[in-house]
């Protein structure tokens, strides 16, 4: 049986300069990725929808504001876009940020730090100092952190900007099963084809509105491309294939 | 307790007796020649080590809190503002006569810093850069108005008396000093224990701290109350000791796995050794016409230790 988390929703999100009038309805259980051009306000929609950014974001029934920020953090992970870790903490001791928000016993702890980092094939990195580990490394260690949280939610930035094809695609498998086991998942993310491939709900914005909303195919139809970047592109295969040449 | 913890209570275990019997008066516990051994021992030298232990303990703690809170190692308990602060109320104690008072005044001085500190920075969300501007601001004022104070003072004799004070010093202080230092620094260190937590979430940034929960305005009332209390306390009856707080987590943060709530305790406990021994040192060292000021000699150390971590910081970033 998979448990059933609350949503997540911004109505009518405007933050001065960024959004304007943004809805968004985020059903848990599945992957979307929010799209767009450099600018467009992915990151403050994903900040706003974090509660880092005031605004008209409920969780259930209940509006984050008024949630206590502690379980506001045991519900919502978020992963930043540029989280240097300021000392040079072993990997492990990194990992365990995340358990932050929970009053668990050590044991409980171990155990959930040990899955997340054992889910991102990071369990040999545990003891490394995370100024040695290479950009790849550090994105999957970064990512472990906010999974030893056991979040309802996974809110990340850009967590596939510095990691090759390979690493991405083994990012994206692991983030499809926590979708599929009833996790939301939330990412921003700048590479269509990943989107086109992977996502189950794509939300595109554009000059802080929301451009298009919807399946992949549908968000990011050619007239939508060519509205909101500029390029033209083409369906490859038979309706329905996840497959787009730009 | 880690192994770190251990070895630096074991040096205090050490340290302590010796300081005891070190200084212009050695004294033979075996054999005391000496009729005023007793004396010396309890009125002069038991104070003296014990406000070392606590002055020690506060300012090696609240340089951790500090480095932590603004995730530099460079920062330092005395970029606040609060210890500049507390002196310019020291002083002014000293030009209005009311010397007998001086604690007060640094107190005030301190508290004034810390509600300066947060009302500024407070409900910002990019509270630690305004925190350190702000700081920095309050030095340079509190400096000035220092020196004005000093430039406006009645005879040379008072002017010498501001002047010597200001360098830092635990010659001569007694039991009554130890009272009034370490209730503020205990519960100063109580409440930077408290902000451990929220400074390991900082480790990944303010926005990351906030998404695990923690709130920054929370976080930064700790701090300055805390590195308030327990740097107010120590200006209050020492004068300004530079450069422990900067010092002892740079050496003790290699031994601990990095978090800053792991660092605050062995710091405390560095700093007390640090102080100990060297103002011991100050003591015992030959000077014509008294002893060394606590306050140059750490800073004589603290320099060129500073300019090392830098030529080290230069050479990573090339």
């Amino acid at each position: 049986m998979i448990p059933q988390h609350p949503a997540l929703a911004a109505e009518n999100l405007t933050v001065p300069g960024r959004l304007l009038g943004v809805s968004a309805a985020l059903q848990p259980g599945t992957l979307t990725m929010i799209c767009g051009p450099n600018g467009a306000g992915k990151t403050t929609l994903l900040r706003a929808l974090a509660g880092l950014q005031p605004g008209p974001v409920t969780l259930g029934d209940t509006p984050l504001s008024a949630l206590p920020p502690r379980r506001r953090a045991q519900a919502i992970g978020y992963l930043p876009q540029h989280g240097e870790a300021a000392w040079n903490l072993t990997a492990e001791a990194l990992v365990r940020l995340g358990r932050l928000p929970h009053r668990t016993s050590r044991a409980a702890d171990d155990a959930a730090c040990h899955a997340a980092l054992a889910a991102l094939d990071c369990t040999h990195l545990a003891l490394r100092p995370v100024h040695t580990l290479s950009g790849g490394e550090r994105a999957r260690v970064a990512l472990a952190r906010v999974l030893a949280g056991q979040p309802h939610w996974i809110l990340a930035d850009e967590p596939l900007a510095s990691l090759d094809l390979a690493q991405a695609r083994a990012l994206l498998r692991h983030l499809r099963q926590l979708a599929d086991q009833g996790t939301g998942v939330v990412l921003v993310a700048h590479s269509l084809a990943h989107a086109m491939n992977h996502a189950d709900h794509v939300i595109v914005l554009h000059q802080g509105r929301v451009a298009a909303s919807g399946p992949p195919q549908q968000a990011l139809a050619a007239h939508i491309l060519d509205e909101v970047w500029g390029v033209t592109g083409q369906w490859l295969g038979p309706p329905g294939a996840r497959a787009l040449s730009l | 307790m880690n192994r770190t913890a251990l070895i630096l209570l074991a040096a205090l275990a050490i340290a302590i007796p010796l300081s005891l019997l070190a200084g212009q008066v050695w004294i033979n516990p075996l054999a005391p020649q000496n009729a005023n051994a007793l004396p010396i021992l309890l009125e002069l030298r038991a104070p003296r080590a014990a406000l070392a232990l606590v002055i020690g303990a506060g300012l090696g703690a609240s340089g951790a809190a500090m480095q932590g809170y603004l995730r530099n190692p460079l920062a330092d308990p005395g970029l606040f503002g609060i210890a500049p602060m507390a002196a310019l109320g020291a002083v002014l104690s000293f030009a209005t006569g009311l010397t007998l008072a001086l604690p007060v005044f640094a107190l005030i001085g301190a508290a004034g810093a810390m509600a300066g500190l947060g009302l500024i920075a407070a409900g910002n969300a990019r509270s630690t850069a305004l925190f350190t501007l702000a700081g920095l601001m309050l030095a340079s004022l509190a400096g000035a108005l220092t020196s004005l104070i000093i430039s406006l003072a009645p005879n040379p004799f008072a002017m010498s008396e501001i002047v010597t004070w200001l360098m830092g010093s635990l010659a001569d202080r007694s039991w009554a000093d130890v009272a009034i230092a370490a209730p503020p620094t205990a519960l100063g260190l109580i409440l930077l224990a408290r902000a451990g937590p929220a400074l390991d979430a900082l480790t990944l940034g303010e926005d990351t701290a906030r998404s695990l929960g923690f709130s920054p305005s929370r976080l930064l009332w700790l701090m300055v109350l805390g590195v308030g209390l327990v740097v107010g306390a120590g200006v209050a009856v020492t004068g300004i000791i530079g450069f422990v707080g900067l010092m002892v987590p740079h050496l003790v943060r290699p031994f601990t796995d990095q978090r800053p709530s792991s660092l605050l305790g062995p710091s405390a406990l560095g700093g007390a050794l640090l102080l100990l021994v060297a103002d011991c040192l100050c003591r015992v060292l030959p000077l014509s016409g008294g002893e060394l000021r606590l306050g140059i000699a750490l800073s004589l150390i603290g320099a060129p230790f500073f300019l090392r971590l830098l030529l080290r910081l230069r050479s990573e970033l090339a």
